[in-house]
């Protein structure tokens, strides 16, 4: 099935929003001098929360931890904005985002430290975002508008 | 490549330029609002550092040697002389090997780093064996050295204090004995042209405050007064803040005491080789007391009034002089007190839940202290003024008060946001390693035992000694000096009073006596 023309201006404006969320919670965390993941991962509850709580217990770890989500989030969002390696960081931005709804699923009976800003059961905003990463992953825009259509295969979509 | 290309393909940069712009101006905006009034300030009211040093010595002799010695080498006795730099080779050792394995264990680095400010230990008295022994071997190890590679002497050991303060090579005295020995200790040294370090709280009873007062300022010596704070960056800083009347008027203070250990609440470990042999029982009790060995009573002598001062010596003293030291409050004109032993039921008369009014009309200033030594949740130290609010600890947040006249442009104009802090000023001390027991923790949160200097993180108490030191060399005053220490232990020893006559304890300040 063809995709209608303001199907895919939806989708690439989807993409570059992504982006932008991505982009600004990775330089949030840049600009804010100490922050660290270590309060996240001692929150984490649920059935996979041993293994946040694993890495919140080495301060190796929790380093790795900070620089993974500080140079995941900026560099996935980057390269969703311009649309360049549009794939690879669509599968990087879902794993992140699964380890945020791991750690913190919206399960019946847990409530968690941090607050939160909507009401959620089972389905959050990150599991929201990870299907739409998805649903980006299927269907490429980079080569439609994005940095990609001038550096590979220019030619494949110019008609 | 057409140009329809070249136009799609760059159609998402000037969106990454437009977020980027966007941040740059947001981030400009939270600095202005945030730190634009501290620079301000600061260029209005020149925050100029208080030196109780000269700059330059007026005499020759400023780097001789101070030959000092130690009265007790319990808990304090050996944290002070860690903090002077004389650390028992094997604890060194072991601090050594805990670096080598974590790497974010700094006790080691920190003593080999630390300053040596050229004394020596010539003598030590501890009335228990062991302790003394191992205190001679500390004391000796000037070079730092671990066990393995020490190979120095053990300093000399006293069996009285009275012989080891008239040793001629002795010039100086750390006292950190139990309460009710410092004042017969600090009167013998003085007598004798010693200068005096002791811990607080300064004395036992408020007949010998005017005693010691009195001797130490015949003689001349240097006497300093254990309350390490006064070194904290942050007092110094809040002080200076305070004086520039950035509170408006501050008509209520709340301090606290928090704490929820055995060790704090000085139910400390008795060594099991502790027997009537090696603990000079009869030389601990002063004349005329007789009561029997006991060695809980040896040990564990803060809990009980026969020998400490309860928590109106021990912890209170550590909130009024950070007050006093910020505030310059005095002696109270009046104080009531309140509380009772309502949960270590282990024998001791001292409570463990301890509440003090201070009046100060002529401040028209009420200071409200509280105490529980069974619940260590975290009660700001509050600065409540009239402009704004300072919470007070290792670090100072300042909350501005909604309607303040004083910062009502700087409200309007959205630069100070009530419910944020507008001040929010910290020294560092977020870096402390390797804090080992809830009561290091407590003392760390309470800005009692580091702060920074010179952009390191520096004991307060090697800074309180070091301060001492250099005034001995270059006949200074030091910060908590006799008249600081008097008004110290009065307010501690109205407080006591007043709990324990179960009245209103009032001070006549003209006749400088309580009524």
């Amino acid at each position: 099935m063809e995709l209608k023309k303001s199907s895919i201006n939806i989708l690439i404006v989807l993409r570059i929003l992504i982006g932008w969320h991505f982009l600004h919670e990775g330089v949030s965390k840049i600009l804010k001098p100490g922050w660290t993941c270590l309060g996240y991962l001692v929150d984490s509850q649920g059935p996979f929360s041993f293994i946040f709580h694993a890495i919140a217990k080495s301060t190796a770890m929790v380093n790795i931890a900070d620089w993974m989500n500080v140079v995941g989030l900026t560099a996935i969002g980057l390269l969703l904005i311009i649309g360049l390696f549009e794939r690879p960081a669509l599968i990087g931005g879902a794993i992140l985002l699964a380890f945020y709804f791991l750690s913190h699923p919206p399960l019946i009976g847990i409530s968690y430290a941090m607050p939160s800003e909507g009401n959620y059961m089972f389905v959050d905003k990150n599991l929201i975002e990870l299907v739409l990463m998805i649903l980006l992953y299927t269907i490429p825009t980079s080569h439609i508008v994005g940095l990609q259509r001038i550096i590979c295969s220019p030619k494949a979509e110019t008609k | 490549m057409n140009r329809r290309d070249t136009l799609k393909g760059l159609a998402a940069i000037p969106i990454l330029g437009t977020y980027l712009i966007s941040v740059y101006a947001k981030e400009k905006e939270r600095e202005r609002s945030f730190f634009d009034f501290l620079k301000d300030f600061e260029k209005d009211h020149p925050l100029i550092e208080k030196k109780i040093i000269p700059e330059k010595s007026t005499s020759g002799a400023s780097n001789k040697v101070i030959r000092l010695g130690l009265i007790g080498y319990g808990i304090r006795g050996t944290q002070l002389a860690k903090s002077a730099g004389f650390v028992y080779p094997e604890k060194l050792e072991e601090f050594k090997l805990a670096a080598e394995k974590d790497k974010g264990d700094k006790r080691y680095e920190t003593i080999m780093q630390q300053e040596d400010i050229n004394i020596v230990f010539n003598g030590i008295c501890d009335l228990y064996e062991p302790y003394s022994e191992k205190g001679s071997i500390a004391l000796a190890n000037k070079d730092r050295k671990t066990k393995s590679e020490f190979k120095g002497q053990p300093v000399k050991r006293f069996v009285t204090y009275k012989d080891l303060i008239n040793s001629p090579d002795i010039d100086a005295v750390i006292i950190a004995t139990p309460d009710f020995w410092h004042a017969p200790m600090i009167i013998e040294a003085a007598k004798a042209g010693k200068h005096v370090y002791c811990e607080k709280c300064m004395t036992h009873t408020l007949d010998e405050v005017y005693d010691v007062r009195k001797v130490v300022k015949e003689t001349g010596i240097v006497f300093q007064l254990g309350h390490q704070n006064r070194q904290s960056a942050s007092y110094i800083k809040a002080d200076q803040l305070v004086d520039n009347d950035v509170l408006g008027h501050v008509s209520l203070i709340e301090t606290s005491t928090n704490r929820n250990s055995p060790n704090g609440a000085w139910v400390y470990d008795i060594p099991k080789e502790a027997t009537e042999e090696n603990v000079d029982w009869k030389q601990f009790l002063k004349p005329g007391m007789n009561q029997p060995f006991s060695k809980e009573h040896f040990f564990r002598w803060r809990c009980w009034w026969d020998y400490g001062t309860g928590l109106s010596g021990d912890m209170l003293t550590h909130e009024f002089d950070c007050m006093n030291q910020v505030m310059k409050l005095g002696i109270p004109e009046k104080v009531t007190a309140s509380g009772g032993i309502y949960y270590w039921k282990d024998g001791r008369n001292v409570p463990d839940v301890f509440n003090v009014l201070m009046e100060y009309p002529k401040r028209d200033l009420t200071l409200m202290y509280s105490a529980s030594l069974s619940s260590s949740r975290e009660r700001k130290r509050l600065l409540m003024g009239n402009d704004a609010v300072m919470e007070l600890g290792g670090d100072i947040v300042m909350y501005v008060e909604p309607g303040s006249k004083r910062y009502a442009k700087l409200v309007e104009s959205g630069k100070i946001k009530p419910e944020l802090p507008f001040v929010n000023w910290q020294p560092g001390s977020s870096q402390i390693d390797a804090m080992t027991s809830a009561t290091q923790k407590y003392f760390a949160s309470r800005g009692l035992l580091y702060t920074m200097q010179n952009g390191k993180l520096t004991d307060t108490t090697f800074l309180h000694i070091k301060e001492w030191v250099d005034c001995i060399r270059y006949k200074a005053t030091p910060s908590c000096n006799i008249d600081q220490g008097f008004q110290e232990a009065v307010t501690a020893h109205m407080s006591e009073i007043a709990y324990r006559e179960n009245r209103i304890v009032k001070w006549d300040a003209e006749k400088e006596v309580i009524i």
